[in-house]
């Protein structure tokens, strides 16, 4: 029963780190179709954001907290300045978009190891965020915590956006129909860029959130990047509580898989899971109206 | 010159360029080459006959094929293992990790490979009936576009890592090194090292005249068909599905090739020339030559593996910055690769000899629209 | 479209190609070895050495370092008249963190640049992919790391520690001082903490020590949170820690968030030196590690090597075991190349049995019957400010023995 609950808590915990990146992407990739390679660069460029924001704000207790917004912004900025540039063109050849934010996420690596250096950088943790809570007899660690309700309330706050805000409704009216949003009068190109500020933003905040559990380096994106999409496509495009069972889904059964074999074959059995998942439901785990992208 | 002749000039032009391929490849290169840089080459031959089967799925199938990887992995893996049975000889058969990490007996599965037959057998089925097997599946469910890419990805991704994780069947991170001979010929001899690049960029010049003869045939206009409307095909009484699943295995059992002749040439294969970056680097040589032009992915995959060597030479730190500038560069502005510009300018000197005015007939190989909501 | 004449076509040029093909071939059978001869040049005034190292890609972290440090040591070499009066000149390559490019190099730096020996490499896959082409192509590779030892190549030396000077010492103080009566392994998953794992298991039980688990991660991946858990709850005396490198970010992040420090469950680790150790953002004080080095070993050859170090890369520049080691074997190659008085690679290797240097560690001395090199071993403990003292040394340089054979517990057979 022990070994339930840790699991549980300690994959929930890797669920929630993929779900915050994900949640970008299900509106970049999900929303607008744009298959962004550098989204896990963005999410560097969060973590990175939060290392400077230390060089500052030197307090380690409320630095972090500075550094979220922060990121947020950055990351978003990165993001404006990436569609403006390279993806606008893109729109009507999606798989293509797959290919340049590629080349654009080796040149910020390359750009990141070039002005940070090789060696990873250590970012600070909050004094607050030592320590465990007890739950369920399981001490679950207050960083892990910080990451869920992070995750959470971004969710939230994506969710409440989505379908109350004007901004909300411009953007689904953009996703369902271009032209008809184009005839009421919508200005498809300022939702475009909007949405990838706040898809891109999302990742920045992801950054400062898995400097708690990773090494903050040029190449730490890549090790999300993947799965993040998995989950998007296996949560069903454009579904966001789709992408949050699969994100949660993915990370508990990884956890299990690696408590019972072994961390590389927990890998291969959750990636080859989701493949077999998308043969048997290839819209995902809940429907779209279509079944190709786009 | 007569129409006539203007016609059988631009049909024998594809023929008369990989004549010109095989010649310099064959000719030119071995005898200007040292062989240091004769066996780079067939290094970059081996990723240019993956490069051709990347072509027909991606340039003329529509079907972004990122997990080539996987494939390139099936067919080096099975070389490999040959000959690491074959230096393992020496040591009473048994490859030196097993030793180290199994209960020092071969597996069942390791036993065949001992036969060269079986091994190249291996190289071209194995490939075949993975690829059936995922294609199947997948393109009868019409699962295409992004959620094909980022599944062939997916794979990828886990078939490099169970090569990591099977340390005592795979040889781990590590892979399958320490060979020393090819079906009993020396590696390290240099007239050995000639032959097997002979041997690769023959089978590269081969490939390509077999996508010649394949897109000239009803399949390739069908594959080009089913790319551009995949509904108007089913309408017309084709099933699709089986089309596209046909281009999806060519371009398996050739990067499968291509990754057996890898091993010989580089001397060892391991898990990191099969993962998931691997795997686009692959396609970067597609995207720059064009990816539907017939010599475009070839020529594409030997100029970036020229170029990552020639760079990383003169800037050891900081190539990727090229390498990265180069993706966006050629999919922002040179969306069909560098064949279009060429043939765009073959074309129009075609065009003048017989003065009429451009044909469209090749407009629709461009293949850089991509289908539209099914 | 004339179907016949585009046959006929077809057929011409797959035939042009067969008959170029055969004419190009003609292989020879193994055994009539077609002798590779050695292009390397020292008439004039100055000899070429070729540094490879990965400056690119995931292993960039480490081997930048190895490199700049070789860089030093060819400096100081230079300054000082060089080698046999000939000034070294390098050709630096860049390894690209791929055990293939690291082969292609390799041979590159001895066929095309014509170097007298090699410097570099990192991961065993690196080494082993290297391994075939000095080999065959018979030249040097000095190999500066730490490593799993179970293997002694004429063409290689190897100035990193082998097992019996690094993880057998370390199992000593544990189970000698410390008395552990219990022990995890956590480690990456590739060979070098494999076969470490092996190795400790089978100590372990020789000495009656329990292993209560074993976990590894792939390189690239961090999830480290389940590992730990079963560390939380088998509730060992200590963690034999072979992760790699950057990975243990992730490890001790998670190892600190679920409450565990050096006080309740100590980590011995062999593979975090004091760069490693800066890049961690957790308490890491009190926490072991196993080395030969460390930047604090007070030796007057140290002080030196240390102030040139800082000299020339920073004052926040920290040097480390592997970065000693490069430096060291650049230094042991001068020695042996004067004991040869030649730069021929038979004659050098001939040479190198016995030839010592005044390194950082210490006094090093190379065995000439395996190619590594005596050590001591010194068991460190982590400061507050991330430098690591020694807490326990083996007093003398431990001969080298890569294969293990005087201990008698060892069966390389046995899982």
């Amino acid at each position: 029963m022990d070994v339930v609950i840790s699991q549980v808590f300690t994959g929930a915990s890797y669920g929630a780190a993929l779900l915050l990146v994900a949640l970008g992407l299900s509106l970049t990739f999900g929303q607008m179709g744009v298959i962004n390679m550098a989204h896990g660069e963005f999410l560097m460029a969060g973590a990175y954001t939060a290392f400077l924001t230390q060089q500052v704000v030197t307090n380690a207790d409320i630095s972090l907290l500075v550094a979220l917004p922060v990121a947020f912004c950055v990351a978003g900025l990165l993001g404006v300045l990436l569609e403006l540039t390279v993806i606008r063109w893109m729109y009507h050849r999606p798989l293509d978009t797959l290919l340049v934010t590629f080349g654009v996420s080796l040149v910020l690596q390359q750009a990141a190891k070039d002005v940070f250096g090789a060696q990873a950088v250590a970012v600070e943790g909050p004094g607050w965020l030592e320590g465990q809570i007890p739950i369920l007899g399981y001490r679950y660690p207050l960083s892990q915590l910080f990451i869920l309700v992070l995750t959470l309330v971004c969710l939230g706050a994506v969710a409440w956006m989505m379908r109350t805000t004007a901004f909300g409704r411009r953007m689904r009216a953009t996703v369902q129909s271009r032209d008809l949003a184009e005839t009421l009068g919508v200005s498809t190109r300022n939702v475009d860029r909007a949405t990838f500020f706040l898809g891109s933003g999302l990742a920045g905040i992801a950054g400062v959130a898995v400097t708690r559990v990773t090494a903050t380096e040029s190449t730490m994106g890549s090790e999300y990047i993947i799965a993040a999409f998995l989950v998007v496509v296996a949560g069903g495009i454009g579904q966001i509580r789709g992408a949050v069972i699969a994100a949660f889904g993915l990370g508990i059964i990884r956890a299990f898989l690696t408590y019972f074999t072994d961390g590389s074959m927990a890998v291969v059995l959750t990636f080859l899971l989701v493949v077999v998942l998308l043969q048997v439901r290839p819209q995902g785990l809940f429907t779209v109206r279509t079944r190709s992208l786009v | 010159m007569s129409p006539r002749s203007a016609h059988l000039l631009r049909s024998s032009l594809p023929l008369l360029g990989i004549a010109l391929i095989a010649v310099l490849l064959l000719v030119v290169a071995p005898s200007v080459l040292t062989p240091f840089r004769l066996n780079n080459l067939g290094k970059y031959c081996c990723y240019a006959i993956a490069a051709v089967g990347i072509g027909i799925a991606w340039g003329r199938g529509g079907m972004l094929v990122l997990g080539q990887g996987l494939f390139f992995g099936i067919g080096a893996y099975a070389m490999g293992m040959h000959l690491k049975l074959e230096a393992a000889a020496a040591t009473g058969g048994v490859p030196d990790f097993m030793l180290n990490f199994g209960d020092g007996s071969l597996p069942v599965w390791w036993e065949p490979f001992r036969s060269g037959g079986f091994t190249i057998a291996a190289i071209i089925v194995l490939p075949a009936v993975v690829a059936t097997a995922l294609g199947a599946a997948v393109f009868k469910r019409r699962i295409k576009g992004a959620y094909f890419a980022i599944l062939s990805q997916a794979l990828t991704v886990a078939f490099a890592a169970l090569l990591v994780s099977q340390i005592k069947y795979t040889g781990g991170q590590t892979g399958l090194n320490s060979l020393s001979s090819f079906f009993g010929y020396n590696l390290y001899d240099p007239v050995n090292k000639q032959m097997i690049y002979s041997i690769t960029a023959g089978v590269l010049v081969a490939m390509l005249l077999l996508t010649w003869q394949l897109y000239r045939s009803r399949f390739g206009e069908l594959l080009v068909a089913v790319r551009d409307g995949e509904e108007r095909v089913r309408f017309l009484g084709h099933d699709p599905a089986n089309i596209k699943l046909l281009a999806f295995v060519i371009a398996a059992v050739m990067a499968s090739i291509g990754g057996a002749l890898f091993v010989p040439l580089a001397g060892l294969i391991n898990p990191r020339e099969v993962n998931a970056l691997a795997s686009i680097m692959l396609i970067a040589g597609v995207a720059l030559g064009g990816r539907a032009a017939l010599l475009g992915p070839a020529l594409g995959a030997l100029a970036v593996g020229y170029g990552r060597t020639t760079l990383s030479e003169a800037f050891p730190d900081q190539w990727t910055y090229f390498l990265g500038l180069l993706f966006v560069v050629v999919i922002l502005f040179l969306p069909a690769g560098l064949a279009s510009a060429l043939s765009r300018w073959g074309r129009a000197i075609a065009d003048r000899v017989r003065s009429r005015p451009p044909s469209s007939r090749h407009r629709a190989s461009s293949g850089v629209t991509e289908e539209v909501a099914a | 479209m004339n179907h016949f004449r585009s046959r006929l076509a077809t057929g011409s040029v797959l035939a042009l190609t067969v008959a170029l093909g055969l004419s190009a071939c003609g292989g020879s059978k193994s055994g009539e070895e077609s002798a590779a001869s050695s292009c390397v040049d020292t008439s004039g005034d100055s000899v070429k050495l070729g540094f490879l190292n990965s400056l690119s890609g995931a292993m960039s972290i480490s081997e930048t370092t190895v490199s700049k440090s070789l860089g030093m040591a060819a400096e100081e070499i230079n300054a000082d008249g060089g080698i046999l009066g000939k000034k070294i000149k390098i050709v630096q390559e860049d390894g690209a963190s791929e055990p293939t490019v690291f082969a292609e190099k390799a041979e590159k730096l001895i066929q095309q640049d014509c170097v007298a020996a090699v410097f570099g490499g990192w991961t065993s896959s690196s080494r082993v992919a290297m391994r075939p082409v000095f080999k065959s192509l018979n030249s040097i590779l000095f190999y500066p790391v730490q490593y799993e030892g179970l293997e002694a190549d004429r063409n290689i030396f190897y100035t990193g520690a082998t097992t019996n000077q690094q993880i057998i010492p370390a199992l000593d103080f544990l189970r000698e001082e410390k008395k552990i009566k219990s022990i995890f392994l956590a480690g990456s998953d590739y060979v070098f903490p494999r076969t470490a794992n092996k190795i400790i298991k089978q100590y372990a039980a020789e000495y009656g020590i329990e292993v209560v688990g074993e976990e590894y991660q792939p390189l690239d991946q961090g999830a480290w949170g389940t590992a730990v858990d079963k560390i939380v709850a088998t509730k060992p005396d200590v963690v034999f820690n072979t992760i790699n490198g950057d990975s243990n970010v992730a490890f001790l992040q998670a190892y600190s968030e679920k409450g565990l420090s050096a006080k309740n469950t100590p980590i011995i680790s062999v593979s975090i030196a004091e760069e490693e150790a800066a890049a961690i953002p957790v308490d890491l004080t009190g926490q072991m590690t196993s080395w030969n080095y460390y930047q604090t070993v007070d030796s007057p050859a140290n002080k030196k090597f240390v102030e040139a170090f800082k000299a020339k890369y920073g004052a926040d520049a920290v040097t480390s075991d592997p970065m000693e080691a490069a430096y060291t074997s650049l230094y042991l190659y001068k020695a042996m190349v004067e004991k040869a008085k030649s730069f021929d690679v038979d004659k050098v290797i001939d040479a190198s049995g016995g030839t010592t240097f005044e390194a950082p560690e210490g006094t090093v001395t190379v065995n000439g019957d395996n190619h590594h090199i005596a050590k001591t071993a010194l068991i460190g403990e982590v400061q507050p400010d991330k430098l690591i003292t020694t807490i326990w040394s083996s007093g003398e340089p431990i001969e080298p023995d890569p294969f293990l054979k005087g201990y008698s517990w060892w069966d390389p057979s046995k899982d």
